[in-house]
């Protein structure tokens, strides 16, 4: 019983009760209306909004990477494709703890120091939600791994992803060149869109040059994701379409033995084909493999390639600048004919040296320690067997005007608009050129020097090819192409400008000097002629690294190889109907002749007989002499 | 034979004829139960991911509770009002005996481990408090006097004290409510209240500083603004007020709500329940539910109303108002009015201490409804 039920009152105690829950029903109803109105505020009022905001959480749109188009050599053998790498990635959003993460990561597989100094580069600048590469090109083992794991590495992941690849490595990194991951420079001038699906860029050689072409269009899907990212279904796709494959112009035989025959000397070659101005082979030597550059070279490799003495990296065929030497004889014999300074009988005698007036220093044959090419030396003679003397007078005769405006005219100081990027213009001396470059007056002993393709002349091998071809071509004006088809359309043959006109006598003159380099008895290529079944026109060169004084004699065994001269050959061939021309150079190989025309003959005789027209009229011929 | 029964057959001299008044079973009570639990299954099977699991674990854990609240209603309302002293003591000396070695996560001291199952004092507390103060209160002269508002004061504050030192604000405040409710409806003065409300208001300050925990401030913070961090604190609550906001008018569908089913949602079959429902029934789905739970807490005021005793009466009253807070705290929270504690959604939320205390409570209800009529002294 109650402690003081004397005073209880149980009316009364009922009616307190009733009171105070009469009050808290009240309070039961208007917190009840509270809530029934915030879901009314969300539910009907910001629906909208709502609705809104759970589609963009689950419906992603995610660019389709298209595949970048495929580079073929113009026998259809792939220079480019693309192969399905498997790469490590993280969402930063979806990490709980990112060091933890990669710790965790790099106790399960090998992630180097560089690769996270590189991931965290990359972090920065990523979009949210957008996977960070870590590590690629995952081995099958190390995507094992990371697959039994998967459950505890929340926020990494492993996508496939078609990545470059060369698979002639070093053979046509030059020219074909690679593609790198986008950096910061670049990615202030692309169009985000369209690169939205991929993260990388040509950066050198084709892959720079015909980005556009190559790169494709960029699709789209979206996608229904789950909350940790993983996409549960595709709800909708624009596919994206492949870049497009180009053929080149390019012979991969010969490319390679071009490549092979430079014997692990510096140097590069260009060959053009004469009737097209299609570039069969550029090779520059040594040359180094594309494919590390893909997914970011390590600081090692690159600073390997870097520090070699002999610059791998350096595209010699278009951007190395040489004394084209003896090589631009040929052409400046035919400016004299052609503006009558000299004519075909017009003879020197040759001591060996030349003095010009009011000059006391001689200008040295380069056979001047054997007494000079004699008398009666002709254009012929002089071009045959390289001799100096007669191209110093018939400099001085025709002045640096006429030679510098005929030498543009065969592509000498100029660019000749090949379809790669890089390409250097050389240096073809005028009055105009000295006047601004040096702030000097012409001087005769420049036209001296400038006569035998020394001095300030320059000149890269790429032009020389071109000068070559022109040549052989009787003037045309041929341009270098390096691709000959885009998606299997032929490209249109670039509009050549107006032919020189010289007079075929010149030509013939010159075609049959240039013939008898390689096949007369006194030729300085005579050695490349053995064996062979037709006719090739060369000149040789050499170019002089340093200077020597007029005094001295040039003595090889003095001096170090890098300061040995350059090996030069120019050629076209078959001189009846050309249609291969080459330009090579060999650094520090000394002679033009057993050096350099050597590598110059392979690569014709490779290309002709690799054409059937060719052997058929080779062996039509040989069936008539027989007769 | 016990000797209240025997004065039951006194009162009832021809006998209850219902069985159910026999079996000391609230019809009505009993129906609306039935039908929120297989409603809170249904929901339950779509907010877990479609996880047959979970639905087998939570029905085995509501006829449980249905067996307990039918085996605790047959006890007699005296029963409880005279062991609620023991249930009060035991409740205090294990929430002492978690301090020392008590088990627990997340930095929380919350279970003693009793070898075969784990043990929540806290759970206890939720009935044994408004229990010990109705049974306190039941006895004495109401409105209660200076003396006796101490002493419930006293014995709601000591438990609350030992759980908010756990730490589990949440559990602690939902104590002292149902405690407070107790002496609410037993009519305490004015002037308490006033002086209450002024005090507590006076200490919000102090519990900001001294009291409340980092994580729990943060989720104060995180209430006002939940777009400063996105990803991590206002995560929770970004994704359940779009769940519920996407789920419009009637909603996008069993089974077919995108931030549940795609696990943007957290906890998206325990405290979050309320979200999945919103996304997939929408408002009408919501609407439903309030209808239901106003239905059960109706029927439960009905119940105190109807009460015999003063102790029936405050018992009765304090479990209804603190199953309505129940409702109330939980969908506030995931609806983004509240800060969030880890208050389950009564009979929907997945968990299966959560629905035994619930019956357990209903199991008082029901004595307290089937009480036998007393012959009313003043009429």
């Amino acid at each position: 019983m109650r402690d003081d039920a004397a005073f209880i009152d149980p009316a009364r105690e009922r009616r307190i009760f009733s009171s105070r829950l009469l009050i808290s029903a009240f309070a039961v109803a208007l917190l009840f209306t509270i809530i029934v109105w915030r879901y009314v505020d969300l539910q009907i009022n910001r629906h909208q909004d709502f609705a809104t905001h759970s589609d963009n959480n689950r419906v992603h749109t995610r660019p389709a990477a298209p595949a970048r188009g495929l580079i073929y050599d113009r026998n259809g053998e792939l220079l480019a494709d693309n192969r399905p790498a498997y790469n490590l990635s993280i969402v930063r959003e979806r990490t709980q703890d990112l060091a933890l993460l990669l710790e965790d990561l790099s106790q399960l597989i090998t992630i180097s120091e560089e690769d996270i100094k590189r991931f965290e580069k990359r972090l920065k600048r990523r979009k949210p939600f957008e996977p960070t590469a870590l590590k690629f090109k995952l081995t099958e083992e190390e995507r094992s791994i990371l697959a039994v794991n998967a459950y505890r590495l929340s926020g990494a992941e492993i996508s496939a992803q078609l990545t470059r690849h060369y698979p002639k490595a070093e053979l046509f990194a030059h020219v074909v060149g690679y593609v790198g991951r986008i950096n910061d420079r670049e990615i202030q001038r692309i169009d985000p869109v369209a690169y939205s699906g991929t993260d990388s860029i040509g950066k050198i050689g084709l892959e720079k040059h015909y980005e556009e072409q190559l790169l494709g269009l960029v699709g789209n899907e979206h996608v229904e994701t789950n909350a940790r990212g993983r996409v549960m279904r595709v709800l909708e796709q624009v596919d994206p379409v492949p870049g497009a494959n180009l053929t080149m112009h390019l012979d991969s035989n010969l490319q390679k033995l071009a490549h092979e025959a430079f014997q692990g000397e510096r140097g590069a070659l260009v060959a053009l084909d004469i009737k097209t101005g299609g570039v069969l082979s550029m090779v520059s030597a040594p040359s180094y493999d594309p494919n590390l550059f893909v997914s970011g070279i390590s600081q090692k490799n690159y600073s390997k390639l870097l520090n070699s003495s002999d610059r791998p990296m350096f595209n010699r065929a278009i951007r190395g600048q040489y004394p084209p030497g003896s090589t631009i004889k040929p052409l400046f014999g035919l400016i004299g004919l052609h503006k009558q300074t000299i004519t075909m009988d017009y003879r020197i005698e040759d001591p060996g040296y030349f003095y010009m007036e009011g000059i006391e220093r001689p200008w040295r044959d380069h056979n001047s320690d054997r007494g000079g090419h004699g008398n009666g030396v002709d254009l012929a003679k002089a071009i045959i067997e390289s001799c100096d003397v007669f191209f110093y007078n018939m400099g001085i005769r025709t002045g640096i005007d006429l030679l510098s405006s005929y030498g543009e005219v065969f592509g000498l100081g100029t660019l000749t608009g090949i379809d790669v990027p890089g390409e250097r213009r050389g240096i073809m001396p005028s009055r105009e050129w000295k006047k601004n470059a040096r702030q000097q007056s012409w001087f005769n002993g420049d036209t001296i020097n400038a006569s035998i393709g020394q001095g300030f002349m320059l000149t890269t091998p790429l032009q020389l090819a071109v000068m070559s071809a022109r040549i052989a071509s009787k003037g045309k004006m041929i341009q270098p192409r390096l691709v000959k088809s885009i998606n299997g359309v032929p490209l249109e043959p670039p509009k050549l400008e107006e032919s020189i006109s010289i007079n075929d006598r010149y030509w013939d003159y010159i075609h049959r000097a240039m013939r008898d380099v390689v096949h007369s008895p006194r030729g300085t290529a005579k050695g490349i002629s053995k064996g062979l079944d037709y006719e090739i026109a060369g000149k040789t060169g050499t170019a002089q690294v340093i200077s020597i004084n007029a005094e001295d004699e040039y003595d090889s065994s003095k001096l170090d190889k890098s300061q040995w001269d350059h090996a030069l050959f120019v050629a076209f061939a078959p001189l009846d109907d050309p249609q291969i021309a080459v330009g090579l150079i060999v650094e520090n190989g000394e002679h033009g002749s057993s050096v350099a025309a050597p590598i110059a003959q392979r690569v014709i005789d490779a290309y002709l007989k690799s054409k059937p027209a060719f052997n058929s009229q080779l062996v039509a011929n040989q069936e008539e002499v027989r007769r | 034979m016990y000797k209240d029964d025997f004065v039951r057959r006194l009162e009832n001299p021809d006998g209850d004829r219902r069985a159910s008044r026999s079996l000391h079973i609230d019809i009505p009570l009993l129906l609306i139960l039935v039908a929120t639990c297989l409603g809170g299954l249904f929901v339950l099977y779509s907010a877990s991911g479609q996880s047959m699991f979970y639905i087998k674990r939570q029905a085995t854990f509501m006829l449980l509770g249905f067996v307990g609240m039918l085996v605790v209603a047959q006890f007699p309302v005296r029963f409880w009002e005279r062991w609620a002293p023991v249930l009060y003591a035991i409740g205090l000396v294990s929430l002492v005996a978690v301090l020392y070695v008590g088990v627990g996560a997340k930095g929380a001291q919350r279970w003693l481990d009793l070898g075969v199952t784990r043990f929540q004092p806290s759970e206890l507390m939720k009935v044994a408090v408004p229990m010990m103060i109705s049974a306190y209160l039941g006895k004495r002269l109401i409105p209660p006097s200076f003396k006796h508002v101490f002493f419930t004061l006293m014995m709601i504050l000591i438990p609350v004290f030992l759980i908010v030192n756990q730490p589990d604000l949440g559990t602690a405040l939902l104590i002292f409510a149902a405690g407070f409710f107790v002496v609410f409806l037993a009519g305490l003065g004015k002037r308490y209240l006033v002086s209450a409300f002024v005090l507590a208001m006076a200490a919000i300050p102090s519990l900001w500083f001294f009291v409340m925990r980092d994580y729990q401030k943060q989720r104060v913070l995180t209430l006002l603004s939940p777009e400063d961090d996105k990803l991590g604190a206002g995560w929770n609550i970004i994704q359940s007020t779009t769940a519920i906001g996407s789920g419009g008018w009637s909603g996008k569908g069993w089974t077919l709500g995108t931030q549940s089913q795609l696990n943007f949602l957290p906890e998206s079959h325990t405290d979050f329940i309320i979200a999945v429902l919103a996304e997939e029934f929408g408002l009408v789905g919501v609407l439903t539910l309030c209808f239901v739970y106003c239905l059960l807490i109706g029927r439960c005021i009905m119940i105190a109303i109807g009460s015999q005793s003063q102790f029936g009466r405050l018992l009765a009253g304090s479990i209804s108002l603190t199953f309505f807070i129940y409702v109330f705290v939980n969908m506030s929270m995931v609806s983004g009015i509240l800060p969030v504690v880890g208050v389950p959604l009564p009979l929907i939320s997945y968990g299966g201490t959560s629905v035994l205390t619930l019956f357990l409570g209903f199991g008082i209800l029901m004595a307290i409804s089937t009480e036998p009529k007393r012959i009313r002294m003043d009429l």
